[in-house]
C-alpha cells in the first residue's frame, strides 16, 4: 500500500517541519486507520470486523466517534501504535484496515 | 507473565484452597482492568507473595490472600484476573464473571467489592464501573495512581463522581502506599455491616453496548468535573528511543545479551562462595560425626544431592530480578511489540507471546496465561509450545554443564563471553524450536483463521524495590522448597537405591547396586547420545522435575567420593565426553522432564490426548537433537577440542 511507504512518510514529516511543528493536526482524508499517516487524525465511524474483535477493540478505546492518530510504528513499520481515548493501543496493519474512519466532512 | 509460587501447587489445585473459616470470613474482591495496578494494592493490603507487572493480561487466575485489619480481625481477599469487562468471551472474563456472582465453585460470594481503576484514563476505565454497580453489592471504587494524575496536571471531583456512582470513591496510589488508609476504612465498615448499596445517580447504561457504557462514562466523567492529565511526556521520549527503526532492535539485542552474560559473571562470586560453604561444611559435618551409615546417608546423600542444587539459587535470582525489571518497567510490551513481526511469520498471535515470555520462568504460568487467549486452536498451539521455551528450571543444569565444558573466552569483548554465549544459545534455541512447532501445529492440526493482535502501550514506570524484594523472596522460597521436597527425596531414594542390594553386610559398589542395575539397563539406549549410566539415572530421576539430575548427579559423585574432592564440576568433566556433555544440554533444551507440567497441560487441554502428544514429540526431539550432536561433535573432535575444555 502507498500510504504505507517510507518516501509518502518522509514527505508527510517534511511538509510538517515546514509548517508550524506538529501545531494542528490535519483530518485525514483517509478511508481507514491504516492509511492514516503520522500527524494526522481521524474520527472512528465504524469497525468492519467480526463482533468478538470490535468488541475487543471498543474495550481497549476504539469506539466509534473517538479520534484516532498514529503515535509510531514498531521497527519494519508492523505493528502501529494508535493514541485513543487516551491511551496507546497496538495493532497489525491488517486489523487497522478494518477500522473505518468517518468522511471527512467539506466545510 | 506470571511466575508460578508453588509449580506442583498450582498444578494439583485449579482454585487456590479456602480454609475452614472461608465460609464464615469476610470476603473482599479486587476487580479492575489490566494494569490498573490492582496487583499492587492487592500486594499492599496482604503482603502475600503475588505477582505484579506493568503487562496488561498479568493475573490469570484469582489469588486469595488474606489482610488483617486494626481490630485484629482477618479477611480474606480475592485478585481477580484483570478484564476490560464482564462479558465472559475469554476465560478470564468468565473466571470474575463467576466468582462475582458467587458461581464459582469452591469460592464464596464476595461480600464487598474493591473496583480499581486508573484515573489517569478515567474515560475508558470507568466503562468497567457501570457492569460491576449494576452486581448491587457494596462497592469502593479505587482510582489508582493519584501521583500521575497529579504530576500530570490532571484532577478530578471525588465527592461529585461519588454521588453520581452512588459508591464511595478513594484517590489512592497503590505503589506509593499513598490513600490505602480509605480503603482499609471502607473494607472495615464492610466487615461490620455498616455499608449500604445505595443507587447510582445517574442510571447505568445497557451493558454489553459499549458505545452506550463509553458516552455513559464520558457523561460521568465531565459531571465529576475531570480533567484528563497530560500524556506521558517521558513515556514518548523514552519510545522513541526503545521503539526507533535501528536504535530499538539494537537495544533489545543489548538487553538479551546484557541479561544472559549477567548471568554468569553476576552470579559467580556469590555462587563460588555459596560452593564452598556448603563443600566445607559438608566436609566439617563428616569430621563432627562418627563413622555410621547416618554419616554417609547426610553426607553423600543429601549434602551433596540438595547442596549441589541450592548452589544455583543466585542465577535464578538474577534473572527474576531481570525479569521483574522489564516486566514493571514497561519494557516487555516493547519488546512484545518489536517481536510481533516474527511471531505473525509463524502464525502466532501476540497475545501468545506474554505466555511465551512467562515461560521463561515457568512452563506453568505460562499455561495459566493462556486463558486470555480467547481462540481455542491458538490457546492450545501456546500450551503445546510452552514447555520448549527455557524455563528456570533447565538454568542449573546448564550452568552446570557449561561451566564445566565450556571455556570462557572473551567473544564481544568484555559484554559477551562464550560461557554466556552458549547460554544464550540454548535460550535462543528453545526459542526457535518452540516457535517452529507453532508453525508445524498452526499449519497442520491447529490450523485457524489468521488473529488479531492487540496491546496496550502501558506509560513506563519504576519498578519498585517493594514489588521486585516480593518477587526475589517468593522465588527463593520456591526454590529451597523444591529443594527441601522433591530434591532431598530423590536423593534419599537414590542414596538408599545406591546401597542395596547388600552382600556380606556391605553396600555394593554404586555400578552394582540397584540404581546402578537400572542405570546400566538404560545405558543401551543413551550410549549413542554418549550419555553413561550416571547420566542415566539422572535422566530417569528428572522426569520429576529438570534440576533434580544435577542432585543426583551430585549424589552419584559424592558416593564415589570424586564430588566433595573436586567439585562436581570437575568430577563429570573427567567422565563425560565433550560431545555427551553438549548432546546433553542439547536433549535438555528439548525434553519435557516436568511431571508439574504435563499434570497442568492435562487439566488445561481437558484430555490425555495432548499432554501425551507432547510429551512424546518432545522426548522424540530431544533424543534426535542429542543423536545428531554427539554425532557432529565426534566428526569434528579437533575443533571442537579448540573451544571445550
Amino acid at each position: 500500500m502507498l500510504t504505507w511507504s517510507k518516501r509518502t512518510f518522509d514527505t508527510e514529516v517534511m511538509l510538517q517541519l515546514g509548517f508550524k511543528r506538529r501545531a494542528n493536526r490535519r483530518v485525514s482524508s483517509a478511508a481507514n486507520l491504516s492509511e492514516l499517516e503520522f500527524g494526522e487524525q481521524g474520527v472512528l465511524d465504524h469497525l468492519d470486523l467480526p463482533d468478538e474483535v470490535s468488541k475487543r477493540l471498543m474495550e481497549l478505546g476504539f469506539v466509534p466517534g473517538n479520534t484516532v492518530e498514529p503515535a509510531r510504528s514498531a521497527p519494519g513499520g508492523e505493528p502501529r501504535v494508535y493514541r485513543v481515548d487516551g491511551s496507546e493501543i497496538a495493532i497489525r496493519r491488517e486489523t487497522a484496515k478494518h477500522l473505518i474512519l468517518r468522511k471527512k466532512k467539506i466545510a | 507473565m506470571s511466575e508460578c509460587g508453588n509449580c506442583s501447587g498450582c498444578a494439583a489445585v485449579a482454585l487456590p484452597p479456602m480454609p475452614g473459616q472461608a465460609a464464615t470470613s469476610h470476603v473482599i474482591a479486587l476487580v479492575g482492568p489490566p494494569n490498573s495496578g490492582k496487583s499492587t494494592l492487592f500486594n499492599r493490603l496482604t503482603g502475600l507473595r503475588q505477582k505484579v507487572a506493568n503487562f496488561p493480561g498479568v493475573t490469570v487466575e484469582q489469588r486469595v490472600g488474606r489482610a488483617r485489619l486494626g481490630n485484629s480481625r482477618e479477611i480474606t481477599m480475592i485478585d481477580l484476573p484483570g478484564v476490560y469487562s464482564l462479558d465472559a468471551r475469554s476465560e478470564d472474563e468468565r473466571v470474575t464473571r463467576d466468582v462475582l456472582n458467587g458461581q464459582m465453585q469452591g469460592v464464596p460470594k464476595p461480600d464487598a467489592v474493591l473496583l480499581i481503576l486508573d484515573c489517569t484514563n478515567l474515560g475508558r476505565h470507568l466503562l468497567l464501573a457501570a457492569p460491576i454497580l449494576a452486581l448491587n453489592l457494596p462497592t469502593l471504587v479505587i482510582l489508582n495512581m493519584a501521583d500521575d494524575l497529579a504530576s500530570r496536571g490532571g484532577s478530578i471531583d471525588i465527592p461529585e463522581l461519588s454521588c453520581q456512582l452512588g459508591a464511595p470513591v478513594a484517590l489512592i496510589s497503590a505503589a506509593k502506599g499513598t490513600g490505602i488508609e480509605k480503603v482499609l476504612q471502607f473494607i472495615e465498615g464492610t466487615a461490620d455491616g455498616r455499608s449500604h448499596v445505595s443507587k447510582p445517580k445517574v442510571e447505568l447504561p445497557i451493558l454489553q453496548d459499549i458505545p452506550k457504557c463509553r458516552s455513559w462514562a464520558q457523561q460521568v466523567g465531565s459531571d465529576s468535573s475531570y480533567l484528563a492529565p497530560e500524556p506521558p511526556l517521558w513515556t514518548r521520549r523514552l519510545d522513541s528511543v526503545f521503539l526507533h527503526p535501528v536504535a530499538g532492535p539494537l537495544i533489545f539485542l543489548a538487553v538479551v545479551i546484557g541479561v544472559f552474560q549477567t548471568i554468569f559473571s553476576g552470579a559467580k562470586p556469590i555462587m563460588d562462595s555459596l560452593t564452598a560453604t556448603v563443600q566445607s561444611s559438608g566436609s566439617w559435618l563428616s569430621t563432627m560425626l562418627p563413622d555410621s551409615i547416618f554419616r554417609s546417608l547426610l553426607i553423600e546423600g543429601v549434602w551433596s544431592g540438595v547442596g549441589s542444587v541450592i548452589v544455583f539459587l543466585p542465577q535464578i535470582l538474577i534473572l527474576f530480578l531481570f525479569i521483574g525489571i522489564l516486566e514493571d518497567s514497561g519494557y516487555l510490551a516493547r519488546a512484545a511489540l518489536i517481536a510481533d513481526r516474527t511471531m505473525a511469520k509463524f502464525g502466532l498471535q501476540g497475545k501468545s507471546f506474554i505466555p511465551l515470555i512467562s515461560a521463561y520462568a515457568c512452563a506453568i504460568p505460562a499455561i495459566m496465561a493462556t486463558r486470555t487467549i480467547e481462540n481455542k486452536r491458538d490457546r492450545l498451539a501456546t500450551i503445546m509450545i510452552a514447555p520448549l521455551m527455557t524455563c528456570s528450571a533447565r538454568l542449573p543444569v546448564y550452568t552446570l554443564l557449561i561451566a564445566a565444558f565450556i571455556q570462557d573466552k572473551p567473544l564481544l569483548g568484555p559484554f559477551l563471553r562464550t560461557q554466556g554465549a552458549v547460554l544464550l544459545g540454548l535460550y535462543v534455541l528453545g526459542f526457535v524450536a518452540a516457535i517452529g512447532t507453532a508453525r508445524l501445529l498452526k499449519s497442520s492440526i491447529l490450523k485457524s483463521e489468521k488473529s488479531s493482535f492487540m496491546l496496550e502501550m502501558p506509560p513506563y514506570r519504576w519498578p519498585t524495590l517493594r514489588s521486585l524484594g516480593l518477587r526475589l523472596v517468593d522465588r527463593s522460597k520456591v526454590f529451597l522448597r523444591r529443594a527441601g521436597t522433591v530434591i532431598l527425596t530423590v536423593s534419599v531414594v537414590l542414596w538408599i537405591s545406591a546401597h542395596l542390594p547388600l552382600h556380606d553386610g556391605k553396600a555394593p559398589e554404586i555400578g552394582n547396586s540397584f540404581a546402578g542395575m537400572i542405570g546400566h539397563s538404560v545405558e543401551p539406549v543413551l550410549k549413542p547420545l554418549g550419555f553413561n549410566w550416571k547420566i542415566g539415572i539422572g535422566l530417569i530421576t528428572s522426569l520429576a522435575a529438570r534440576e533434580v539430575i544435577v542432585g543426583t548427579l551430585g549424589t552419584i559423585y559424592g558416593m564415589e567420593g570424586t564430588a566433595q574432592s573436586e567439585g562436581l564440576q570437575k568430577a563429570l568433566k573427567s567422565d563425560l565426553t565433550p560431545g555427551g556433555a553438549v548432546a546433553l544440554l542439547i536433549f535438555f533444551a528439548f525434553a519435557m522432564q516436568c511431571m508439574s507440567t504435563i499434570a497442568v497441560v492435562r487439566r488445561e487441554s481437558g484430555g490425555w490426548k495432548w499432554p501425551i502428544l507432547q510429551f512424546s514429540y518432545m522426548t522424540f526431539l530431544a533424543y534426535v537433537a542429542a543423536f545428531v550432536t554427539n554425532h557432529l561433535l565426534l566428526q569434528t573432535s579437533t575443533v571442537v577440542a579448540a573451544i571445550l575444555r
